[in-house]
């Protein structure tokens, strides 16, 4: 956050008086605070962990090399009444066919995709390129804080300050989401908060004010400001009461986690949280081996993928009017299947970006072509977007952060980003 | 440990400042140890064992250098250790737990019965914890049998997931019993760093042998015969997919598939090299990750979902000639490319650095000091990967007892599970009859370090789970740390019990004071914090905490699992 750290804002800052110790990140926050008005626009950012085959998910079914270069993954050209073949968007491009629950949100303009997008750096390390597309300085290994969190950082909170602007979903903090914002990390809306038995509560309870108590002041340090955002979270989520929200518009997730993350993130954005950026995973992408084609191991990652975000689409029904889904995967995979029916690492990627504001029903980016001199190293498909330049648009134009710190040595001319976002 | 004529001989480090690489007359944890000569002088004997590991100064407490030891060393300490350390001696201490095989351990091998998967094969285990074979699958889909039906064959406790279940549980019960807590620590370190996932097809019945194979056998050993042992273990094949790779234009010869077109897979080469080996900045390029890979086609598994072993397929490696970070393996060659590929991969200075500086991380600091990884990786490179000699180098390094790193690392859920055991000395007791499909009780434990964001062999990247504060402090998990206290100080958790009136002992629980101060010692060892430690005076003070009724006038019984709870879910308790 360009050198703007929680420290200068205490030492200087109205907030000396009450910061003993340390006020959690999302107060300290508010002394930036303006009033913005109505409904917060959301960010729900899902990280495809283990590189998605973009070939496979958004199919170039009418490119010349597709199927020469593919063999037995290629998925079938579409096929008018036929459920296993591609699902044809614009003549070119297709939807992998267990994708199909999305065709109705690109029929609504709702869905866009990025093809032949992925990372200036070359690295075909899942490792360092997803900490690389998290932390967003590509090919920097020293920096401390996730692109999602200095942007929310740097941008005025709003009133009244809410430890739920930005949740991940799942047992670890992800990179995307460290830094100066103080996000909250959650495995369950249902589990967040100190268990006592009915016995215990009986007999007083008192835990938590113990626990609280315990990290309220001391040292500022990690544990110490984790452990009073925590409170201040569990206090304000127990208000709201999210999980009493059963699914809308008769929306069904997909039974598994990722079913699970997304629902849950649901019931935060319409128990009115204050929540603005919203992150999930989901593995499962490494098809070394046996990717399969129409059906398959990839189809049935795939097929988990369309279900939950078609309904987390209509679950949320008119909130989608304020909120963007974007899935990212590290890199994408090699054109060519290697000698196991799978393919290995390889470079640009497919990603999607859904929701109200988004101007859908098309693809975005330039397609680079499969023949072999086109493809980069001769192997890959080569990046022709910067993810960069995707998640600037998406973070600038829809949540309204400033692009400065976003990503720091890139600097997105208006003309390089895609246009997707109104 | 018993004492002897060569007990505790291992190592001579002089230590102090940049004299410390320097090297020792005897190379570091020589591996013959009975074949030292009985009459050499022994340096520095200390009370209560022979040890010529001399410990550099440092600026901590004599009780607070034995606490580092055994929360870096060990999985915190239990009632009683600090003392019975500081009677053998620290020194001899940690040269004990450097050489495990003169530790016995009954206490551990009769709770470890529980598990009977640790001992038996793949192909054992394919056997007794099979999957519904594929007639049976198929006339469940044809409708001609009911799930009840498949259910019937295929009993709870014989699924293959039991495996897992049980692994994870001995894990557990290994951290908390075992008297060797320097090999359990290792065994961790090594299975993240050579990981495997368990839910990935064959590899759920290989675990048990893999880790029992390739790892254990080598956690103190040499660095090297880490890599070969999981290089050749069918479930580092599995998992990084080398069994599947062969020479680019191989055609399967025979078989149903007969006539298919095989290839190269870079999977494992990659991450031999990357998170192995090398380090993803030690210096090999896209070109090499082929060439590795093509040394390691052939590598493959004998009929993987019965369990078979290595086997070498000459016919599908490729004989052709490569060059591998510049040497040159020439033409012609077998299984020996392969090995060869390990013998200069381990040897790389690159190598010794990303080893030691992941070492260094686990026992001394998140961000290890320079000086202390430059000491190791020379001792590494010297010794050519003695993994003993490594740590002890680190052990007598300034900087692992230096007051910058006392408490300095946030624990990760297995140490928070198991610290919390020892510190309460727990019992691991039988879980409620049939509940579990297994008695051993460790299973509830593992099942809490899973809730906390580290289920055992379930890490699904090859990364491993990462051992940096970062990873593991946030809101949720945290949550998670209290909830455990809770759970555990009130003997909530299934698979644990705790007697809290032990480590109160003499305390007069009418006088609250007392019960805390006493619980603090026990727990924390004297480390709480003033603030902590006022926190908690104050809320003595609550009638929840003492249970006061509105007519005493005394405390009638201080709510002693409360203040556990609270203690072990204090900040002072995340850290090690």
């Amino acid at each position: 956050m360009a050198g703007t750290t929680r420290r200068t804002f205490l030492k200087g800052g109205a907030l000396a008086c009450v910061a003993l110790g340390a006020a959690p990140r999302f107060l300290v926050r508010t002394a930036l605070a303006q009033e913005r008005a109505g409904k917060p626009k959301v960010l729900i950012a899902i990280f495809q962990r283990g590189a998605v085959d973009g070939l496979s998910m958004v199919v170039p079914h009418g490119d010349p090399d597709y199927y020469s270069s593919r063999g037995s993954i290629a998925i079938a050209r579409p096929a008018p009444g036929t459920a296993d073949a591609t699902v044809d968007l614009d003549g070119f491009f297709g939807l992998h066919p267990a994708l199909a629950p999305l065709k109705p949100l690109w029929d609504d303009r709702r869905l866009a995709v990025v093809h032949a997008c992925g990372s200036p750096d070359t690295t075909r390390s899942h490792f360092d390129a997803q900490d690389y597309m998290e932390s967003g300085t590509p090919g920097v290994k020293s920096t401390a804080d996730g692109w999602l969190a200095r942007g929310l950082a740097a941008m005025p909170a709003r009133e009244p300050a809410s430890p739920f602007r930005a949740v991940s979903l799942g047992a670890a903090l992800p990179r995307v989401l460290r830094g100066e914002v103080g996000a909250v990390a959650m495995s369950s809306v249902t589990d967040f908060d100190v268990r006592e038995t009915a016995q215990q509560m009986a007999a007083g309870g008192g835990a938590r004010q113990g626990f609280e108590s315990l990290y309220e002041q001391g040292v500022r340090d990690l544990l110490y400001g984790t452990g009073r955002e925590t409170f201040e979270a569990v206090k304000m989520l127990k208000a709201a009461a999210p999980q009493r929200l059963a699914p809308a518009n008769g929306a069904v997730y997909p039974r598994g986690r990722f079913g699970d993350s997304l629902r849950q993130i649901a019931q935060l954005i319409r128990a009115d949280v204050g929540l603005e950026v919203a992150f999930a995973d989901v593995g499962g992408w490494d098809t070394h081996a046996g990717q399969g084609n129409e059906r398959g191991q990839l189809a049935t990652r795939l097929r988990e993928f369309g279900e939950g975000l078609a309904a987390l689409h209509r679950d949320l029904g008119p909130r989608m009017n304020d909120v963007v889904v974007l899935t990212m995967s590290e890199f994408g995979r090699t054109v060519r299947e290697n000698g196991n029916r799978g393919t290995d690492h390889g470079h640009a990627t497919a990603m999607l970006v859904l929701g109200g504001p988004v101007k859908g029903a098309r693809v975005y980016g330039r397609w680079p072509g499969l023949r072999r001199e086109q493809l980069y190293e001769g192997r890959d498909l080569a990046v022709t977007t910067d993810f960069r330049a995707l998640f600037t648009e998406v973070a600038v134009r829809h949540l309204g952060a400033p692009a400065e710190p976003l990503f720091p040595g890139f600097s997105a001319r208006p003309g390089s980003l895609p246009g997707l976002l109104a | 440990m018993r004492p002897g004529p060569w007990a505790g001989v291992l190592v001579a480090v002089a230590v102090g400042g940049a004299a410390c690489s320097s090297a020792p007359a005897v190379p570091p944890g020589a591996p013959a140890l009975a074949a030292r000569p009985v009459a050499q002088p022994l340096a520095l004997p200390v009370s209560g064992g022979a040890t010529s590991l001399v410990l550099p100064a440092t600026a901590l407490s004599e009780d607070q250098r034995i606490l580092h030891a055994l929360n870096r060393l060990a999985y915190g300490p239990r009632p009683g250790d600090v003392e019975r350390v500081r009677r053998m001696g620290l020194a001899a201490y940690i040269d004990g737990q450097l050489d495990p095989r003169r530790i016995a351990d009954p206490a551990l091998e009769q709770a470890l019965a529980a598990y009977p998967v640790l001992d038996r094969t793949a192909a054992a285990l394919v056997h007794e914890y099979p999957l519904p074979t594929p007639q049976v699958r198929q006339k469940l889909a044809q409708g001609e049998m009911t799930r009840q039906d498949v259910a019937a064959m295929y009993p709870p406790e014989r699924r293959p997931l039991v495996i897992t279940t049980q692994m994870q549980a001995a894990r557990i019960t290994r951290a908390v019993l075992s008297e060797r807590q320097l090999e359990e620590v290792m065994v961790d370190f090594w299975f993240n760093h050579f990981n495997v996932y368990a839910q990935k097809g064959a590899v759920r019945w290989m675990v048990p042998a893999y880790e029992r194979e390739a790892i254990r056998p080598h956690a103190l050993g040499h660095f090297r015969d880490l890599v070969r042992a999981t290089a050749r273990h069918p479930a580092m094949l599995f998992y990084l997919d080398n069994w599947l790779s062969t020479r680019s234009d191989f055609v399967l010869p025979r078989g149903p598939n007969a006539g298919r077109a095989v290839g190269l897979n870079e999977n494992y080469a990659r991450e031999l090299m990357e998170l192995h080996t090398l380090g993803v900045d030690g210096g090999y390029t896209q070109q090499d990750v082929i060439e590795v890979a093509r040394c390691f086609t052939g590598w493959t598994i004998d009929r993987p979902q019965q369990g078979g072993g290595f086997v070498f397929r000459s016919l599908a490696h490729d004989r052709g000639a490569k060059r591998v970070l510049g040497q040159v393996i020439p033409a012609g060659g077998g299984v020996e490319d392969g090995e060869r590929v390990i013998d200069i991969l381990a040897r790389q200075p690159a190598t010794a650095r990303f080893i030691v500086t992941k070492l260094a991380r686990r026992f001394v600091s998140d961000d290890p000091p320079v000086a202390v990884v430059d000491r190791a990786a020379a001792v590494f490179q010297r010794t050519d990967g003695d993994i003993r000699a490594v740590l002890t180098a680190i052990v007598a390094s300034p900087e692992f007892w230096s007051p910058e790193v006392y408490r300095a690392k946030i624990k990760t859920p297995l140490d928070v599970v198991a610290s919390a055991m020892r510190a309460l000395d727990g019992r691991i007791v039988p879980g409620a009859p049939g509940a579990d499909r297994l008695g051993g009780g460790g299973e509830a434990l593992a099942r809490e370090v899973a809730r906390l964001g580290e289920p055992l062999y379930e890490s699904q990247p090859p990364t491993g789970y990462p051992d940096r504060a970062e990873a593991w402090v946030n809101t949720g998990a945290l949550l998670g740390r209290m909830n455990f206290a809770l759970g555990l100080a009130h003997n909530r958790l299934r698979g644990a019990q705790v007697d809290l009136a032990p480590l109160v002992g003499g305390a007069d629980r009418r006088q609250p004071a007392q019960v805390l101060d006493r619980l603090l010692i026990a727990v924390l060892h004297g480390e709480a914090g003033e603030r902590t430690r006022a926190v908690l005076a104050a809320q003595l003070e609550s009638p929840e905490i003492t249970r006061t009724t509105a007519y005493d006038r005394v405390p009638k019984d201080t709510d002693v699992e409360k203040l556990t709870a609270l203690v072990l879910g204090s900040p002072e308790f995340q850290r090690r």
